[in-house]
């Protein structure tokens, strides 16, 4: 729950209530932009960005190298997979 | 020669750990005590334990291992309020999956589940949200862990619910912040940390001057650190480098992610929502003034609490339980006489056993139970 994950923002979902859809790993989730969105420029430039997501929350922007070294660093040390499930609403054994 | 392949950039590991060898020998020339770096959160806690980075540290170099993990604070008296509202009928009790399993004086939350209450494991706030939206008749709480990092997302998750009129939801509120802790504990008397490598992801949202008053009123330097393990070794570096010039500077390593103001959108969330709490207790260390926060007033429809008259319980430390001095960095996992004996993960009596990010458990799953020769 502290560590971030990576995804791409995939589509904005609803501008007025400023939720997104975002690809982590291939899990498709829908995550709220309100700490990512910056007042003087459209959600709708969002898209296609990578934001570093915690618990359902896009928290900050990170560039795509960033991202991809911190999936390679969760991978690591295991802490992907559990994530990953917790996010599709699986309930780890 | 150390080990370094598995390291993103070998070369960049071998050259880091040399200059913190360097560092570390010119620092012995004039200090005869070791060097004793705190990382403060759990995250890099894992990371030290995960790339054994604590046995390829010079002899005059030690790792105290921090309270930034808030699973392994949670004290036993919280999780017992947590089960007596899961308990109620017709709630819903939602968690992070990383708290089911701290023990109370009652037991746990799946043991509580097993035994017939409705506890669900949920990735987000969100979700509880929506469990609340698809189930009108029930009551649906979400106990609201975690330092600044999850604290914005849970203000966020009450002003929607807010926002659309949803009356079966609440949270028990359990967000902690760091900064009054690190204060009280560099107050104690033999708190022996000679700088810390400060914590990553609560700083993306706080920023890096909070931290100010630790170089300035007690003369530490701190290092705000991302989580591979080349940004532990390379912040290390920066902090050794800093003693050994006798300074006390916060410096941010994790640039990449931490803005020096913080997230202006997450504090302005948090402020909306939250006030300090009087004093909060932690696991280990005890009552801790201005650490916790609790809904404002004007929320009082979604903090659990209220909704359901909770008499906050408090409940002692196991007596055998020696958390505090690791959290504290006063001994090291393996001192504490339950390690791997009365303590293990199957069976963990502290709460440093429980999360990955926990020293004790990092301990136990990357060096086992023997001590390291
Ligand atoms: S071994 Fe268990 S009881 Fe001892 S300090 Fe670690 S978590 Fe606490």
């Amino acid at each position: 729950m502290c560590l971030g994950i990576p995804g791409r923002i995939t589509a904005i979902l609803d501008e007025a209530g400023m939720t997104a859809e975002v690809d982590i790993s291939g899990v498709r989730r829908v995550v709220d932009v309100v700490c990512v969105a910056h007042a003087d420029e459209p959600l709708s430039d969002l898209v296609g960005r990578w934001v570093l997501v915690h618990v359902g929350f896009a928290m900050s922007r990170i560039d795509e190298a960033e991202a991809h070294e911190t999936l390679r660093l969760l991978g690591q040390i295991g802490e992907l997979d559990g994530e990953l499930a917790a996010m599709r609403g699986i309930e780890a054994a | 020669m150390r080990f370094v392949d598995e390291f993103r950039d070998p070369e960049l590991a071998r050259s880091l750990f040399e200059a913190i060898d360097h560092a570390a020998a010119r620092i012995a020339r004039t200090r005869a005590t070791p060097v004793t770096v705190m990382e403060v959160c759990g995250g890099h806690t894992h990371t030290i334990f995960r790339y054994a980075l604590e046995t390829r540290m010079p002899d005059n170099i030690e790792f105290a291992h921090g309270p930034g993990c808030p699973v392994c604070v949670l004290p036993m008296g919280r999780i017992d309020d947590a089960i007596s509202i899961a308990r109620q009928p017709g709630v819903i009790f939602t968690t992070f999956g990383d708290a089911m399993r701290v023990p109370g004086a009652q037991g746990t939350l799946i043991q509580a589940r097993a035994a017939g209450a409705d506890v669900r494991m949920v990735y987000s706030p969100l979700d509880a949200l929506a469990l609340a939206r698809a189930n009108p008749q029930r009551q649906v709480v979400f106990f609201a862990l975690g330092f600044e990092t999850t604290a914005p997302s849970t203000a966020l998750t009450v002003l929607r619910a807010a926002a659309e009129g949803i009356s079966n939801f609440s949270m028990l509120c359990q967000h902690i912040t760091i900064v009054p802790t690190l204060r009280a504990l560099l107050s104690q008397p033999g708190f022996n940390v000679d700088g810390f490598i400060g914590p990553g992801h609560v700083s993306m949202v706080i920023g890096t001057h909070p931290y100010d008053f630790i170089a300035e009123t007690f003369h530490r330097p701190v290092v705000v650190a991302g989580f591979e393990p080349l940004d532990i070794l390379q912040s290390l570096h920066m902090v050794l480098r800093q003693i050994e010039a006798g300074e006390a500077r916060v410096e941010n390593q994790y640039g990449r992610v931490v803005p020096p103001d913080g997230n202006a959108a997450a504090m302005a969330a948090m402020d909306r929502v939250y006030e300090t709490r009087p004093e909060c207790e932690w696991r280990g260390l005890g009552a801790i003034a201005g650490s916790g926060l609790q809904l404002r007033a004007q929320w009082r429809d979604f903090d659990a609490e209220r909704r359901f008259g909770l008499v906050p319980r408090h409940v002692a430390d196991p007596a055998a339980s020696r958390c505090g001095d690791v959290l504290t960095g006063r001994i090291r996992p393996r001192d504490c006489a339950a390690f791997g004996t009365t303590c293990t993960p199957d069976q963990p009596l502290g709460a440093l056993m429980v999360s990955s990010e926990g020293a004790c458990a990092a301990c136990y799953e990357y060096e086992g139970v023997g001590r390291a020769a």
